[in-house]
């Protein structure tokens, strides 16, 4: 049984974490790929920026989040998250409006984003050095260690104060996505627009403003993605690359454009890669009495070596591409 | 008026006039430029020169989203619902610009279009062909326009949808809304228009009654197919 | 056929000539010969991305994966045999997975075959999937033990002491198998899918190649791998630079010849006007996806090549100085440049961002230098430790502000293509 409990350790807990980032990153990702038509690669930047907005108010404020009883860097989100938005809007304005208004292919704004993610990185390391970061200057990271009340179980489910916090986050975000996406005015000309960029037009929607919003949302989700995982495991300035893969296989998998589809493209990544990285030797050893004896377990049985964490986004994402372009939830065809 | 696409010129100098609460059917040859003059009227297309009132007021490569608020509605041809959104939703979005209460509105079209109100919780993209091209119309219709510009409203559709759209239309125009469409079913629509006008080559030939035009015999040699 | 030069063509290759005759007086001839060998083997990795990218649009985002594909092929084929791991039990035990592997491949294709005896589709997939797993786990388990004992007895498996030119050539082909494969997954969709999917390629054989030891010998690198050419040891750094360089300037003229024929070629017709009205050429019944793969697979031909000479010139191979910036990034402005589909221009484009980048990096920390000591004196700012490093990423800022600036204002290049309108 405390193998078990390991298990969700390793697996259930982390899926969960890493899954909520991933889904924050995805929406984003599949918003901007609907609205604006192309995969925007300095998605992952953007994060990164995000979370550095939060650190350097972390850092100004060391002491802010004792108050509330929150880790500093949760409470200076809402800031980083609107200070990342508008971020997003002046990349927009800057470098990507011009090319659009050219009508220029998708491919070249792909191009494009890309330059930008460069640019993004270069000034993130310029200005805050490639060293990772711990966001915990003058508090400590609360870690639960909580004891289940099962008899024979000695071994405690671990779960840190970010991870809950993420966790909830996302719901959170999740559920006010949802009323905004199918109750509000604005939420509907976004939809209509990535379903028909034309027919909006002709509607009377503007559709500058809500390319404008797209990036607000897409910003704001990508500071909290940022935020939450550096809170998590730490602030390393090259982890945008990392990123980008799972989420761009997040949001194919649940089909471009949509947005729930991808959520649920996010946590399967997320879980796929706990689980192919789990050592599944520790689950089998108990078993080994029922086993015929020319089984031998290994000492380390995983599917997928942790230095190949990235083959299972990549292996995911050419599978749904094979049998399923249009995602597992019907997306768009772009 | 001349415009076109990008480069290439495809209207050479087009002239047409419609009064208030009137009836307008521009016909003519495939590649004549209806549909050109129609996006160009709606300021999705560059007008090189030239100039577009309505009422009175220029209107010359004016955004679409001001011509709406201006009392202008557009119905494309191709792609002209929201697949993805429910039929209601499609009808919120042509009401998109209105900060009032437009629900005796929706429900006044609800009456009208019988069909959609049974299916207004449905995905437009689910609809028949002829449904599809009510949803459409009445999303035009939120806005309460002044003149509504139908693109090939029957194309595709089979004879009896055709009538019933051709009597949606005639119930508009009652309304006192003008109407300004292309129809590559001339004959048909000729006897409803107030207003014909028959384009070739980017200009206008003709341009006279619906009645006038159907009488004319070298118009129903050459566009009407006899 | 030869493309005639005009004015401005003359003037930019004058102004490049006039660069190189500056690098030569500045920083001494076996540098500026070094710095042209380089500058070479790029060229040759950029014409394969001008022509996947202005031939046919593709977008490539891991040129980097190719490149280090096929510097390994150069160090599987040209590196001097290892008789250690020859002596040793390494090639039974390879032998040993291999044969599992087999085993595996082999009941996956014969239970494809099992619906013809009447076993039902739904079961036929529930089998195949077990079957395929049950390969993968053996294979991972087998490998491992193998993988130890070849590292502890041996380091690693050493190479085949090929002639490196057949090594380069394998690299090519290496690379050409990988895009025929993404490829084929990828052609039919979005242009966007191409780009994730070379993207995740590239890092992943990066992975590979760091982390599979037994293999490469990982980040323990390789070297000093063989030339083709006399080394800098026998005939001095001078003179061995300019045999390497020689040898490059014929492989880049026989590559550029040949494109060019196959570009007047009715071959090369059908590819323009693909690229120039797609819906026309599908609608004249040309099939766009088959011509695409063959425009991809001879683009990733090339850039294994070059990746394989590049490799080979540094006399290391080293997996983790594979770097997107410098492998994927700098190749693309040296294209966007020089002029997407443009040969000439892209040789162009090649050359001068090379030198730029080689003569950043002096440059860069000089300026760095400058505002540390500016720093210290007049504000009292002591500045990073790391400073150097972080100066450095301005060059990555660079790259970046580049792309996005020449795409919006030249987008063409300064050498363009010329798109013939009918």
């Amino acid at each position: 049984m405390n193998k078990l409990v390991f298990f969700a350790n390793k697996v259930v807990i982390s899926g969960f974490a890493i899954g909520s980032v991933y889904a924050m990153g995805a929406i984003g990702v599949t918003l901007v790929f609907a609205i604006l038509r192309f995969a925007h690669f300095a998605h992952g930047d953007l994060m990164t920026v995000g979370a550095f907005f939060a650190y350097a108010l972390t850092v100004l404020f060391p002491t802010a989040g004792a108050s509330l009883g929150l880790p500093t860097g949760f409470v200076m989100l809402p800031l980083a998250m609107a200070m990342t938005a508008l971020f997003a809007m002046a990349l927009d304005r800057l470098f990507y409006r011009k090319l659009r208004a050219n009508g220029v292919k998708p491919v070249v704004m792909v191009m494009a984003s890309i330059g930008v993610a460069l640019m993004l990185q270069g000034l993130v390391r310029l200005f805050a050095g490639t060293a990772s970061r711990s966001f915990f200057i003058a508090e400590h990271k609360e870690i639960f260690r909580i004891a289940l009340p099962i008899e024979g179980i000695t071994r405690k489910l671990v779960i840190t104060e970010p991870q809950i916090l993420l966790v909830v986050f996302s719901v959170l975000v999740v559920t006010v996505l949802h009323f905004f996406l199918t109750r509000s005015r604005f939420g509907k000309a976004m939809r209509a627009m990535s379903d028909n960029a034309d027919l909006a037009r002709v509607s009377g929607i503007n559709t500058q403003t809500v390319v404008m919003m797209t990036w607000v949302i897409a910003g704001a989700l990508a500071a909290a993605a940022g935020v939450l995982l550096s809170l998590d495991v730490s602030l390393k300035p090259d982890m945008s690359f990392n990123l980008l893969l799972p989420i761009f296989a997040a949001a194919i998998v649940g089909g471009v454009g949509s947005p729930f589809g991808a959520i649920a493209g996010a946590y399967m990544v997320g879980f796929a890669e706990t689980l192919a990285v789990f050592n599944w030797s520790v689950l089998l050893r108990p078993l080994a009495g029922w086993l015929p004896a020319w089984i031998e377990i290994p000492v380390k049985l995983a599917f997928v070596p942790t230095e190949y964490k990235l083959t299972v986004p990549f292996f995911i994402l050419v599978v749904v591409l094979i049998w399923r372009p249009t995602g597992m939830f019907r997306g768009k065809v772009l | 008026m001349h415009a076109g696409y990008g480069g290439t010129l495809i209207l050479k100098g087009v002239d047409l006039q419609l009064q208030q609460g009137q009836i307008g059917v521009i016909a003519g040859p495939n590649g004549a430029g209806k549909s050109t003059l129609l996006k160009s009227i709606f300021g999705l297309l560059t007008v090189h020169s030239g100039s577009i009132q309505l009422a009175g007021e220029l209107i010359t490569n004016v955004e679409p989203n001001v011509l709406v608020k201006r009392g202008m509605a557009f119905v494309p041809q191709e792609k002209n619902v929201f697949e993805s959104l429910s039929v209601e939703e499609n009808l919120q979005m042509g009401a998109y610009l209105r900060r009032d209460n437009y629900n005796h509105l929706l429900e006044k079209i609800y009456a009208d279009f019988p069909p959609l109100a049974i299916k207004r919780k449905q995905p437009a993209g689910e609809l028949s062909g002829g449904q599809r091209q009510m949803v459409a119309i009445a999303r035009a219709l939120m806005m309460e326009p002044r003149l509504i510009l139908l693109d090939e409203p029957t194309a595709g559709l089979s004879p009896l949808f055709m009538e019933e759209i051709f009597a949606q239309i005639l119930g508009i125009n009652a309304d006192g809304v003008s109407v300004l469409m292309v129809e590559q079913n001339a004959r048909q629509a000729l006897t409803i228009a107030d207003q014909g006008f028959i384009l070739t080559a980017g200009k206008n030939r003709y341009t006279d009654s619906g009645q006038h035009l159907l009488q004319n015999p070298e118009v129903a040699k050459s566009f009407l197919g006899g | 056929m030869t493309t005639r030069l005009d004015r401005r063509q003359f003037i930019l290759f004058a102004s490049l000539l006039l660069l190189i005759v500056l690098v030569f007086a500045g920083m001494g001839s076996a540098y500026a010969v070094r710095m042209l060998v380089e500058a070479s083997c790029f060229a040759v990795i950029a014409l394969g991305l001008t022509i996947q990218w202005g031939y046919a649009g593709l977008f490539n985002a891991g040129v980097m994966g190719f490149i280090a594909l096929g510097g390994y092929m150069a160090v599987l084929f040209s590196y001097p045999v290892n008789a250690a791991f020859w002596n040793s039990q390494g090639p039974a035990a390879l032998l040993g997975v291999a044969g599992r592997l087999l085993l595996g491949i082999v009941s996956i294709v014969l239970l494809r075959q099992v619906h013809r005896i009447g076993v039902g589709r739904h079961w036929r997939n529930v089998l195949l999937t077990l079957a395929v797993i049950a390969t993968y786990l053996t294979f991972l388990t087998a490998i491992n033990p193998a993988a130890d004992l070849i590292e502890g007895q041996a380091g690693f498996i050493g190479g085949l002491g090929l002639p490196v030119g057949l090594g380069w050539l394998m690299g090519g082909l290496a690379a050409a198998a990988v895009g025929y494969w993404i490829g084929r997954i990828c052609l039919g969709l979005r242009s966007d899918y191409l780009a994730i999917a070379t993207l995740g390629i590239a890092e992943i054989i990066k992975a590979f190649l760091k982390n599979a030891d037994w293999l490469t010998h990982g980040t323990l690198t390789v070297s000093p791998l063989p030339w083709p050419v006399p080394t800098p040891g026998e005939i001095g750094f001078v003179g061995a630079r300019s045999a390497f360089l020689a040898l490059m300037v014929v492989l880049i003229a026989v590559i550029y010849m040949l494109l060019q024929r196959a570009y007047q070629s009715p071959w090369g017709r059908i590819i323009r006007a693909i690229r120039d009205n797609e819906t026309a050429a599908a609608a004249m019944g040309k099939d766009v996806n088959r011509r695409r793969l063959q425009i991809f697979v001879l683009g990733s031909l090339l850039m294994g090549i070059g990746g394989a000479a590049l490799v080979s010139f540094s006399r290391i191979f080293d997996p983790s100085g594979f770097i997107p910036l410098h492998h994927t990034f700098l190749l693309w402005v040296m294209v966007i440049l020089g002029g997407a589909g443009n040969n000439l221009g892209t040789l162009f484009g090649a050359v001068l961002v090379y030198i730029i980048w080689v003569m950043s990096e002096p440059a860069t920390l000089l300026v760095f230098d400058f505002i540390r000591e500016t720093g210290s004196q007049w504000f009292d700012w002591v500045a990073p430790a790391d400073l150097d490093s972080r100066a450095l990423q301005m060059r990555v800022f660079i790259i970046g502000l580049t792309i996005t600036l020449v795409l919006r204002f030249a987008p063409k290049g300064v050498i363009p293509e010329e798109v013939v309108r009918h």
